[in-house]
């Protein structure tokens, strides 16, 4: 059994796990900025999920990458381009906020003020509309007036 | 056999349905009672119909009928049951035939109950629900057909996805479909009313209970697909922005911005254009998520379908039903005049303020959603958006929220003042800045988000126990005799704070570990110490097993021994890592066990998650508390009726 069960484990063998042990580095101050940049990078072949959390040898070896340039001492920004260079924004899952991309990142607050103002204009508009609700003593004269006859 | 009996039934019911969707229709308009009529026992037989093709399905998959296309993919004899089960809806196929079941259900459901609704209005709404039936069981026949039979049946299955085999995403997946589904409800009351111009506060009686059924089960669904992400996945995420989460969120988000309109058009008959606008959205919103999930135009983790000729035809149906809806709306939306006017500080201007904030939240997780596809499409960027974008433009809607929230409830109808409601929270905000402190101290160092998040959950909860205390008259007596409603309302809320709470602390507050240990070896995590005392080899049902015993220890006390490991499922070809949980009331410790080292060392991750627990508990009081509203004896199905003029005028 125990040669079985041996045998099944090396033929499905992965690297299972996300970061192992043997990538951290020995610096506590620049693995947490290791781990912190590795969360908002994408694995550019599994689906949807970061580098830090994938087990694709790929993310593996971007993490290992990062890692390099930050013991070279790379500053973040460096270290990150230093990986869009080879594969594109696509692996920013925070979206660089450029060209086109300035919709995606001012929508939010536009949607926000432009609902707010809408509200804002919509309450007003009835509350005036409910004032000029009853009639005006020249109105209430005329009404007076026409139905005398 | 069996299984042709079942494709049978559910032709039948696509002729059931075409009839339901004209008829009472027709019916209604042309003023013919007898034609009306025919809605509820057409939706009885309909309901009935697919109930039986579905029956037959979750047959063929219990007895392992691998003759069926989907059985032999998604199943095998050596499943445990419970799985065969739940593999009927654990794939395409039947699980969109669990969509419509669960619509003609709704669907029946208002012929059912309907009684007390006005004829006309109950006959229209049974047709646009037959429309939706109509055309997703086209969508099952033409394009996703689970009774499609292999000309030579192969010996046995290729198993279910091992990660789907799981309680939670048994239960899961069902408890969405309720949920996006029974939006179909205020769609089909919101069309109604559009076709007769004329929503009043009875109207909302009829919808808000419907909405608030479709919210609680989305809460739940939404619920058990974290919670599951938390324990299986392992690594102890529980949100991650996925397309597919988003495509549920975003319904849930409307459908709280729906109930809650729906309470100022029962209460002041004002924004009854909005209330529709936003029933049409909310369900349009389901739609998209459909799409989305079942179309594969978004890669994400949850990849269901990649069929291009799938997609089409959901893209087709949601255009017809948001379009229709939207044009309609257009329409006739101007004669639905709003009766009274409130300022802008009172409960009505709090509950637009929750529109508002829940709307722009569910448009912006729209946005960052479909981002990547209209980059790509037109300006040949390809670019993914993630956690760091929707984190930035949602989080601070929500704080907004969270600090409105408790001010609005306790505001009164039509006028009120500020300073008053902000005096009388004076409690609450001194607890919650209390609390807030308290975080700081035992945060030493670490991000403000944990106790910013605790400011905001208590300012929550204490708000909700002061609404409910000034309910009651500031009397003991009176608490209890509260209607339910404001229990619901108060313990909705305050879950939403709980919910807060977690999610702050989990974030702010977990401690990680990743290192190697050789069996008999100990290591410290945070306030705990974690011993390796074995690692085992064995054999599940239908997997092989690599079981680790860690013991966890604090100051010499034992906490748990925990069982984390490594599965193999032989038939479907994929590694699996069970993590070991030991809940708690404040920390979960969560163990996950890696691979075997080169020097007879195995890899080892632990994590402390704070306040992890507080993240289901407040999404389940939330739906406790929307269930304790549901029973409340105003809201019962059918109470709107009493209102409604018992002779209709003649035309």
């Amino acid at each position: 059994m125990r040669q079985l069960v041996l045998l099944v484990f090396l033929a499905f063998a992965s690297p299972a796990l996300a970061v192992q042990p043997g990538e951290v580095l020995a610096d506590p101050a620049l693995e947490a900025r290791a781990r912190a940049l590795s969360e908002g990078l994408r694995c550019p072949v599994c689906q949807g999920e970061t580098i830090d959390e994938s087990n694709a040898p790929i993310a593996r070896d971007m993490r290992l990458v990062l890692r390099e340039r930050l013991v070279a001492g790379d500053s973040d920004e460096a270290a990150v381009a230093y990986l869009t260079d080879r594969y594109g924004e696509f692996i920013l899952f925070r979206p660089r906020a450029t060209g086109a991309n300035l919709v995606l990142w001012l929508a939010p607050p536009f949607l926000l003020l432009s609902a707010l103002a809408g509200a804002g204009l919509y309450v007003r508009r009835s509350r005036a509309a409910e004032r000029s609700g009853p009639l005006s003593e020249a109105e209430e004269a005329r009404l007076a007036e026409i139905l005398k006859d | 056999m069996i299984t042709e009996l079942g494709h049978f039934c559910l032709i039948l019911a696509f002729a059931t349905a075409a009839l339901q969707a004209v008829l009472p229709l027709l019916g209604a308009e042309t003023g013919r009672l007898r034609w009306m009529a025919l809605g509820p026992p057409l939706a009885t037989l309909q309901v009935a119909l697919i109930a039986a093709a579905f029956a037959a399905l979750v047959h063929a998959f219990v007895t392992s009928d691998f003759s069926l296309k989907v059985v032999y993919e998604n199943s095998h004899t050596a499943k445990p049951l419970i799985y065969k089960v739940a593999g009927t809806w654990g794939n395409h196929e039947g699980s969109m035939l669990l969509w419509v079941l669960i619509l003609a259900l709704f669907g029946a459901c208002a012929g059912w109950f309907g009684a007390g609704l006005p004829p006309a209005l109950r006959a229209r709404v049974l047709s646009v629900q037959a429309m939706i039936g109509l055309s997703f069981l086209a969508f099952i026949l033409f394009t996703s057909n689970p009774f499609l039979r292999l000309a030579s049946p192969p010996f046995d299955g290729r198993d279910l996805n091992p990660l789907l085999q799981d309680v939670g995403l048994a239960l899961h997946p069902p408890f969405l479909y309720l949920g996006y589904v029974g939006l179909s409800m205020a769609f089909s009351f919101a069309m109604a009313a559009l076709i007769e111009g004329r929503v009043d506060a009875a109207w909302a009686r009829w919808v808000r209970p419907w909405t608030l059924a479709a919210w609680i089960f989305l809460t739940i669904g939404i619920a058990l697909g974290s919670w599951w992400a938390y324990y299986e996945l392992g690594w102890g995420g529980f949100w991650f922005w996925d397309p597919v989460e988003n495509a549920s969120l975003m319904p849930w988000l409307f459908a709280g911005a729906l109930l809650h309109s729906a309470i100022v058009v029962e209460k002041r008959e004002v924004l009854k254009a909005w209330t529709i606008l936003l029933a049409i959205l909310a369900f349009g919103f389901s739609l998209i998520g459909t799409f989305l999930v079942r179309s594969g135009v978004i890669t994400s983790v949850h990849a269901f379908a990649n069929d291009p000729e799938r997609g089409v035809f959901i893209l087709m149906i949601l255009g017809v039903f948001i379009g229709g809806g939207l044009t309609l709306f257009a329409l006739r939306a101007d004669r639905m005049q709003a009766r009274g006017a409130f300022a802008l500080v009172s409960r009505e201007g709090a509950l637009v303020l929750n529109n508002i904030l829940l709307a722009v939240a569910a448009f912006v997780v729209f946005i960052g959603t479909i981002w990547p596809l209209v980059a790509e499409a037109a300006f040949a960027r390809k670019l993914s958006v993630g956690a760091p974008f929707f984190d930035a433009a949602f989080t601070p809607l929500m704080v907004i929220l969270a600090i409105a929230l408790p001010l609005g409830a306790i505001l009164p109808w039509k006028r009120g003042r500020l300073t008053g409601a902000a005096r009388t929270l004076a409690a609450a905000a001194l607890l919650a800045l209390a609390f807030m402190a308290l975080a700081f101290a035992v945060n030493s160092g670490r991000s403000a988000l944990a106790p910013v998040g605790v400011l905001l959950g208590v300012w929550l909860i204490a708000g909700a126990c002061i609404d409910l205390w000034l309910r009651a008259g500031r009397t003991q007596a009176r608490l209890a005799r509260l209607p339910r409603a404001d229990w619901g309302r108060g313990l909705a809320h305050s879950g939403l704070g709980v919910t807060f709470i977690g999610i702050a602390c989990l974030t702010g507050w977990s401690i990680e570990d990743i290192r190697t240990v050789k069996v008999g070896e100990s290591f410290p995590l945070g306030a705990y110490q974690v011993v390796l005392e074995a690692v085992e080899e064995g054999e599940g049902p239908n997997y092989l097993t690599t079981m680790a015993t860690m013991r966890v220890m604090k100051g010499g006390a034992e906490v748990a021994v925990l069982h984390p490991e490594k599965r193999v499922y032989p038939v479907a070809a994929m590694p699996t890592t069970e993590a070991a949980i030991a809940n708690g009331f404040r920390d979960d410790i969560y163990l996950v066990l890696g691979d075997p080292q080169a020097d007879g060392s195995w890899a080892v991750r632990s994590y402390v998650k704070a306040f992890a627990n507080w993240i289901w508990t407040g999404a389940l009081m939330m739906a406790l508390g929307g269930a304790l509203s549901l029973s409340d004896r105003r809201l019962r199905v059918g109470a709107g009726a009493r209102r409604q003029p018992l002779a209709q005028p003649a035309e």
